[in-house]
């Protein structure tokens, strides 16, 4: 029999509408395979008759013809998103066994398409990672081993479950968020395809925030085109989320025409790094062939103040993380440790000391100091205006240019620990990702080749603001051109 | 060249209401200024003129009109609070 | 800094000379609003704990502010009602601080770049003295909610109902120089807001508080240090906390010591001030702007229209009715002091003018009687002018039974007394009295007759030339009348009579 749980989305879209298969059937399917998947670690929160309830109710749909694009598809949710009653902790320890008594507005634009929730997914504290080693709840192993070895890797991070989850075959795709490059680092450590739109085009509405300017969610499928029906889903206006967008969504699968003759290209050629590694470089070098193969005019450009990207983020991103993470204090929900006759202050002290983590605690500490009188002008004020100078980059590049093409991330996945007592070495991680989240822009990750070692390797696609149809044109001619076909071996299975 | 050194951390660690073990601030010192130092590459940068940018989104705010839309939710407000008197919220007592 | 004169004079007295007081004002006033700043929540006043609290108010993970429409309105109205300059481009910052009742960890307010820029309040300071007083700024933020620390041995209860109330913060300049001044500046301040509506002024609910800074020096000196008082919630206990804090400060200077820059927190009971230090340590706001908010703007048009809907002004009504209608400065700075009094004495205006009254001569009359009669007997009641028992109607009913000669102005206080104990008309209460004045030449002139009659050894003085007496006559033709004889007409009569 067939293996359902290898449908793309796009294929078992069409099998529903078709009545050749039922939703209970494809979500039956996840379950089982959820189940056999423990030692990943992907899911902290499954929730099995949530998603037969759902999938009933989608099949009901689809029978009645009322199919929207993710009618009956089974899917896991990052952990960030508030689901109303089922538990949400951002993998944090101080949101120990928080229910949500509401819904994210993404979450609930995909269950209005009649999505299937199959449960909850790893991740960093707060999307506060890019090794997803920053759960509470443990971490993630990457569904990929290197070639001929049993050691195991990260899945990148902070959306670490969601692209286990989708690699592995555990979900047909998931939600993802995306602060300095979340979503695209694990989606090129794990093969899969992570899109991260323009910031505004969906609602951060019930999304546990991070950095409020940079936080953006979106999808990680398996394929472009599942991406794009994703997306699709997962965006819209909503009036709840101030900095959310009044902009028509488009048919982003209408995107996918595989004709990029004319458009052009740029390779900004500060992405160009003396330390990445060459099967990186060699990939990058195909990427750019694939595409003028297609018909792109290729251009080399220049974005000078690429190499500040990331120092502007780490002072940006912990300044408002520092700020946001500040409701959690032990009044009202979650986690509350009050040493004996401990007075207010005490309780805080105490609730923020044992409910963060490592890494939070350091970004907290880094985000209020950059803050702090003093020293605010030298570098928070500073690092917006460096952040405006690279914003000013990319709109200068893309008036000559329609896309860039960039590796994803300067590495294949990392063995567990490597990275994790140096926190800038693991911060160097984003440095391709970083500066498009800085600009607000939408950028994707597609899986192109395998490292060396036989770990899969993303290039990155970034176009202007807003400018998501472009993104998938070039990402669905990359995609086929690389025939991106290896597969982890499903060793977690045994 | 920046200097936190363990006061500068046991200070911060204050402002943010983190408790940090007495052993624990000279790491964090260390991790603290070396990401500082890291951030401070920032100084190479002219940025005389440059309005500081605080969003990407170039809008401006939308309003919402003055109606009761919401409240009346006493339960969802305290289902999750670690501990509620009468409709309250309680926390170990404020003395003022 | 360069501060206007100081014209009250206002000083106090210490052991080594005079020392000058020197204040500021931050009112925070709560936006007549329906919902909340940010949240769709209810504002209203003493309902039950957590109820009007959205999960946006509870700051729960993920929620976001969305701007109220009616709050920059009424921020604005504010800012043109003190002639100030308006902000088509302002900003909202976080103020990061802990404390039990702020549940987002930081109150969404604005730092940089306030809604409104400088104005000016002018102050009454009786005897027809006015002073011009700067405002700094008005900026718009979130209340937050209320601690209750006595409900319980080991706990304090919070309540978030009042979390993300819309305020307006109307910053003063230090240009208030005495107790009286201050007072008289947040009494003109409740005053407008009340006429435009952008606040009820209701100190005791809360929806006005005051931080009054205070600091002393010796006349010629620099500004003093200043400490802030938070939180005062009455005009009698911010004149009161001045007093007693500057009184506390000049102690301290002349003992050698010197003023610490700190908060303090007035007691009513003990009549002191004291410190807060205890939970100021350490203060660092970490303003910067709130990622989940774009900048607040908006243009002309949204002003104009706000502009246009402003009711009068009081200082132009009080203007307006001294040079129109000929009130006394006295009079008209009473009536426009409340609102209500106001829009009263207008709608007696009114109402007189549609029984066909000449209210240009009649208005000072009205005046009159509203502040005398009208007024004292509420104050004796008890009772606001929106409670009164005499409506504008039966007001100019009386005012019109006396112009006509109906009744005498004497009279007419007795009829007044009726009327605010039944609410019966004066009419009414006049026909049922008999209490009309008597403008019958023949009547009075048989009175007269008999009171001279009765009277030899008066009258006889009289023509000796005592002709002071004729006041003993009138009243006692009045008396014999029961008051209701038109004295003009006594008088007429009378003379004639007397003289022989």
């Amino acid at each position: 029999m067939t293996d359902l749980t290898k449908f793309t989305i796009a294929e078992a879209r069409d099998g529903l509408r078709k009545g050749d298969i039922t939703s209970r059937e494809l979500t039956e399917a996840h379950i089982a395979a959820i189940e056999a998947a423990d030692v990943l670690n992907a899911y902290i929160v499954k929730t099995p008759e949530k998603a037969l309830a759902m999938a009933d109710a989608a099949d009901a749909r689809v029978k009645a013809g009322d199919a929207p694009a993710m009618a009956g598809i089974p899917i896991g949710i990052k952990d960030l998103f508030a689901t109303e009653g089922v538990r949400t902790t951002a993998c944090s320890h101080i949101l120990d066994g928080f229910e949500p008594a509401y819904e994210s507005t993404v979450t609930q634009n995909l269950w209005d398409a009649g999505a299937v929730m199959l449960g909850k997914l790893n991740m960093d504290e707060f999307a506060m990672g890019s090794s997803n080693e920053n759960s509470y709840y443990g971490p993630v192993k990457n569904p990929w081993r290197a070639e001929g070895s049993n050691e195991h890797f990260v899945p990148g991070g902070s959306s670490g479950g969601s692209v286990a989850s989708v690699a592995a075959y555990t979900a047909m795709g998931a939600t993802a968020s995306d602060t300095g490059g979340s979503i695209r680092q694990p989606a090129s450590f794990t093969g899969t395809v992570g899109v991260k739109p323009t910031y505004g085009r969906c609602s951060r509405y019930g999304m546990v925030a991070f950095a409020s300017s940079l936080d953006q969610a979106g999808p990680v499928t398996r394929t472009v085109r599942d991406a794009a029906i994703m997306l699709e889903a997962m965006t819209g206006y909503d009036p709840k989320d101030s900095t959310s967008i009044n902009r028509e969504v488009p048919n982003f699968e209408a995107a996918l025409t595989g004709d990029i003759r004319g458009k052009t290209i740029g390779i900004p050629k500060e992405y160009r790094l003396d330390e990445t590694p060459e099967d990186i470089l060699k990939l990058w070098d195909q990427g750019i062939g694939w595409l003028k193969d297609a018909g792109a005019n290729v251009v080399d450009v220049s974005l000078p103040h690429t190499k500040y990207a990331l120092p502007t983020y780490y002072i940006v991103a912990p300044a408002e993380a520092s700020s946001n993470l500040a409701r959690y204090d032990g009044v009202r929900y979650g986690l509350r440790d009050v040493p004996q006759g401990g007075n207010l202050t005490d309780m805080y002290e105490t609730t923020r000391g044992h409910g963060f983590g490592d890494e939070v605690k350091r970004r907290v500490l880094m985000g209020t100091y950059v803050l702090s009188a003093g020293y605010y002008d030298a570098y928070y004020l500073k690092a917006q205006r460096v952040r405006q100078l690279i914003a000013k980059d990319f709109r200068d590049a893309f008036e000559s240019v329609d896309a860039l093409l960039t590796p994803t991330a300067p590495s294949a996945a990392f063995a567990f620990g490597s990275k994790s007592n140096d926190p800038i070495a693991m911060y160097l991680n984003d440095v391709f990702t970083v500066p498009a989240s800085l600009a607000g822009l939408p950028g994707a990750s597609v899986p192109a080749g395998l490292s060396a070692d036989g770990l899969p390797l993303g290039l990155q696609v970034l176009t202007p603001a807003f400018d998501e149809m472009t993104l998938f044109t070039i990402c669905g001619v990359l995609e086929e051109a690389a025939a991106f076909t290896a597969k982890p071996d499903a060793w977690w299975t045994a | 060249m920046s200097n936190i050194n363990e006061d500068t951390v046991a200070r911060i660690a204050r402002l943010a209401r983190l408790k940090l073990e007495p052993e624990q601030l000279a790491p964090m010192a260390t991790e603290l200024t070396s990401i500082l130092d890291w951030v401070e590459q920032l100084g190479e940068v002219d940025t005389d003129g440059i309005e500081p940018m605080a969003s990407p989104v170039d809008a401006k705010l939308v309003w919402r009109d003055d109606a009761v839309s919401d409240g009346n939710i006493q339960d969802k407000v305290l289902k999750n609070a670690p501990r509620r008197e009468y409709g309250f919220f309680a926390v170990p007592k404020v003395i003022e | 800094m360069e501060l206007p004169p100081n014209i009250s004079g206002y000083r106090i007295a210490g052991a080594t000379g005079d020392f000058e007081v020197v204040i500021g004002m931050e009112v925070h006033a709560q936006v007549t609003s329906k919902s909340k700043l940010f949240s769709g929540a209810a504002t209203e006043f003493g309902a039950e704990p957590n109820a009007q609290v959205s999960l946006v108010d509870a700051a729960m993970p993920g929620m976001l502010p969305t701007i109220n429409r009616e709050c920059v309105r009424q921020a604005v109205r504010t800012g043109l009602a003190l002639g100030a300059e308006i902000n088509r481009f302002s900003v909202f910052d976080r103020k990061n601080y802990f404390y039990a009742d702020l549940p987002q960890g930081y109150q969404i307010s604005q730092f940089k770049h306030p809604v409104v820029g400088e104005g000016t309040i002018v102050i009454d300071l009786g005897e027809g003295k006015h002073k011009d007083v700067g405002v700094e700024r008005i900026h718009l933020e979130q209340d937050a909610g209320k601690s209750m620390h006595d409900q319980h041995p080991d706990l304090t209860f919070v309540d978030l109902n009042r979390s993300g109330v819309a305020l307006m913060e109307i910053v003063s300049k230090p240009h208030l120089n005495s107790p009286d001044e201050a007072g008289a500046y947040l009494t003109k301040l409740r005053t407008i807001l009340r006429y435009i509506g952008s606040c009820d002024g209701n100190m005791e609910q809360g929806s006005m508080r005051a931080d009054v800074n205070v600091s002393v020096r010796r006349e010629g000196e620099p500004l003093g240090t200043r400490c802030e008082i938070k939180n005062v919630n009455s005009i009698r206990f911010v004149r009161q906390a001045i007093e007693v804090e500057a009184r506390r400060q000049i102690d301290v200077i002349e003992a050698g010591g010197s003023v610490d820059q700190e908060t303090r927190l007035f007691d009513p009971v003990k009549g002191e001030t004291r410190s807060m230090r205890s939970k100021e340590e350490a203060h660092d706001y970490r303003y910067f702007p709130d990622p989940d908010l774009l900048p607040l703007e908006f243009d002309d048009g949204f002003i104009d229209a706000a502009r246009d809907s402003l009711p009068e002004l009081p200082d132009d009504k009080r203007a307006r009715l001294v040079s129109t209608l000929g009130l006394s400065d006295y009079n008209a700075s009473v009536l426009v002091a409340e609102k209500e009094s106001a829009d009263y004495f207008e709608a007696l205006l009114a109402a007189l003018a549609d029984r066909g009254a000449d209210t240009s001569k009649l208005a000072q009359k009205a005046a009159n009687w509203v502040i005398g009669d009208l007024f004292g007997a509420l104050n004796k009641a008890g009772k606001s002018i929106t409670e009164t028992p005499v409506g504008v109607d039966a007001g100019a009913q009386l005012l019109m039974l006396i112009d006509e000669g109906t009744i005498s102005g004497r009279i007419a206080k007795d009829v007044f007394e009726i009327m605010f104990e039944t609410g019966d008309s004066p009419a009414k209460i006049v026909e049922e009295k008999g209490l009309k004045q008597v403008s019958d030449t023949g009547e009075i002139e048989a009175i007269i007759d008999q009171v001279i009659a009765e009277n030899p050894g008066q009258l006889a003085q009289y023509r000796d030339g005592k002709t002071k007496l004729q006041g003993f006559f009138v009243g006692q033709v009045m008396k014999a009348t029961g008051g209701k004889a038109n004295p003009a007409m006594v008088n007429q009569l009378l003379k004639p009579k007397l003289d022989g």
